[in-house]
């Protein structure tokens, strides 16, 4: 795959904050349509690495491309959705009123109503199953349940990358399994290349594509197999590294 | 009461009222969304100081009022959240703020019951040059309102995706808080400093319990922020007969007790219907 075709590029690319490199040397193709699981430890720069795809941050050296332009430009086609998604309980809005500021909520100009926002904002309500509580105090819903809402608001507008930093924190297991279900299923009817952010690669099995691997801001990218052995991660993390799969799940522990 | 629609001075306090009220309510529902309570408190004492200067240098007191109202926005707006970490000096600064308004209008020689005007308002002493500006300022303020709606909501509810989304979101806090600014200025002229407040928190908190819809919300905050704001008329217009004919108590007395009273009321009704 050339890399004008990739959904998302990265060319070389470095991140510093102040004297600290935060990502070195990252270069990857994700081609489109392709689940892409992002995963390590704290601070192993996963979150830097979303935020430099959507153009919130820029790198300090090399190239990031987005369906072939820079992340600026490709804006109208990414859906994002943020960390730690806790919203005040006494927030007066509707579950849908908050699914639709994805739709245009970036516009100037008072909003009149309109049939086609309405569409766009059940069909993806539906699609999140989130139709059943639609209407009601956005803040007053459980934490998978507004997490279903942000997702909505990431794909309502269409987008054709999605990317979502850390969905599956502070959510029971089956709860995360469910958004790991939903977020496939979505991004496969859509046909939406995805990008997410977790700590823990299990709840990713079997449905992502391929994993993007993070640690001591460097990056090892293939399948779970591929990247998830003892060698990958020993070289990748510069120190021995004993991968474990016990009941079906893995376990990596990097000493 | 019939003694209250025959006064010539009503009819332009009820509609002055009526239009700061509305105007207030509209942004007090994105000032409780963002969490700016205490900006916009701080943003009118401000105002005072530049009201009572105006006096003094013998202006238009309006003219002051929104000049040190839209300065103090523009601090607090420079400082963004730093202005919450620094309540101390925001205090010293309040404090500073007011001491100086009160040598102005201790100096200040050339209106008569200034004190009163700026605190109280001047609501059953309106001129009509006085109530086009009034109209005119918040027709401008309500659709620079109207305007960012959208975004500035976004910005409020989803901060981190409406900045991915593209929202510029600290230019929309910085232009908010500038038509704040101005929407309490021409509020504490027509009601009084002391009492802006209470009409930019009361109504849109009061709406907020009880409709959770934005749009629906913002108009119920503005047909509650001009009732509120009439019933107070009313009562301190009858209040005269009740201290037999000497003096009537102020409006902001009862802009405060009946904003504090509906937006109890409807806390206490959202409760029982969710139980």
């Amino acid at each position: 795959m050339s890399d004008a075709a990739a959904a998302v590029s990265f060319a070389n690319v470095d991140f510093d904050r102040g004297d600290r490199h935060i990502l070195t040397r990252i270069t990857f193709a994700i081609a489109p349509g392709e689940f892409v699981g992002i995963i390590g430890g704290n601070g192993a720069g996963k979150s830097t690495l979303l935020r430099l795809t959507i153009g919130l941050l820029a790198p300090t050296r090399g190239d990031v491309r987005v369906f072939g332009r820079a992340p600026h430009g490709a804006r109208g086609s990414i859906g994002y959705v943020p960390q730690r998604i806790e919203l005040d309980p006494d927030l007066p809005l509707r579950a849908r009123d908050f699914v639709s500021l994805g739709v245009d909520g970036a516009t100037f100009g008072f909003p009149l109503p309109n049939a086609k926002r309405r569409t766009l904002v059940d069909e993806a309500l539906a699609d999140v199953g989130a139709s059943a509580f639609a209407d009601k105090p956005v803040g007053r819903l459980s934490g998978g349940e507004q997490q279903r809402l942000a997702i909505a608001q990431a794909i309502v507008g269409r987008p054709k990358l999605l990317l979502l930093d850390e969905p599956l924190a502070n959510l029971d297991l089956s709860v995360a399994a469910e958004i790991v279900e939903t977020t496939a299923r979505i991004a496969r009817e859509r046909g939406i290349t995805v990008m997410l952010v977790a700590h823990d690669v299990n709840p990713l099995v079997g449905h992502m594509d391929r994993v993007l691997y993070l640690a001591d801001g460097r990056a090892a990218i293939g399948t779970v197999d591929a990247v998830i052995n003892e060698d990958t991660l020993s070289r990748l993390y510069d120190r021995p590294v004993d991968v474990l799969r016990v009941r079906g799940r893995i376990i990596v522990v990097a000493g | 009461m019939q003694a209250f629609f025959a006064s010539p001075n009503v009819d332009a306090a009820l509609l002055a009222s009526a239009i700061v009220a509305a105007l207030t309510a509209a942004i007090g529902y994105f000032v409780v969304l963002r969490g700016l309570s205490f900006a916009g408190h701080a943003v009118t004492d401000i105002g005072l100081t530049g009201g009572a200067g105006a006096m003094l240098a013998g202006v238009n007191p309006l003219v002051g009022l929104i000049a040190f109202s839209v300065g103090a926005a523009t601090a607090v707006g420079a400082l963004g959240d730093r202005a919450r970490e620094r309540d101390v000096a925001t205090g010293l600064v309040l404090a500073l703020a007011l001491g100086i308004g009160a040598l102005f209008l201790h100096l200040q020689t050339t209106f008569a019951n200034a004190q009163s005007t700026l605190l109280f308002g001047s609501v059953f002493d309106i001129a009509p040059t006085l109530l086009r500006i009034v109209a005119a300022i918040a027709a401008v303020a309500l659709l620079a309102l109207a305007l960012m709606y959208r975004p500035l909501l976004f910005s409020s509810v989803a901060p981190e995706a409406a900045r991915s989304a593209g929202v510029p979101s600290r230019a929309i806090g910085f232009a908010f808080l500038i038509v704040m600014a101005v929407a309490v200025a021409e509020t504490a002229q027509i009601v009084g400093v002391l009492i802006a407040t209470a009409l930019l928190i009361g109504p849109a908190a009061t709406a907020m319990a009880l409709v959770r819809e934005p749009l629906r919300g913002i108009a119920l905050a503005m047909a509650l922020g001009v009732l509120e704001m009439w019933l107070a008329i009313a009562l301190s217009f009858a209040s005269f007969d009740w201290s037999h004919g000497t003096q009537s108590w102020p409006v902001s007395f009862f802009v405060a007790i009946v904003a504090l009273g509906a937006y109890v009321g409807a806390r206490a009704y959202a409760r029982a219907r969710a139980a």
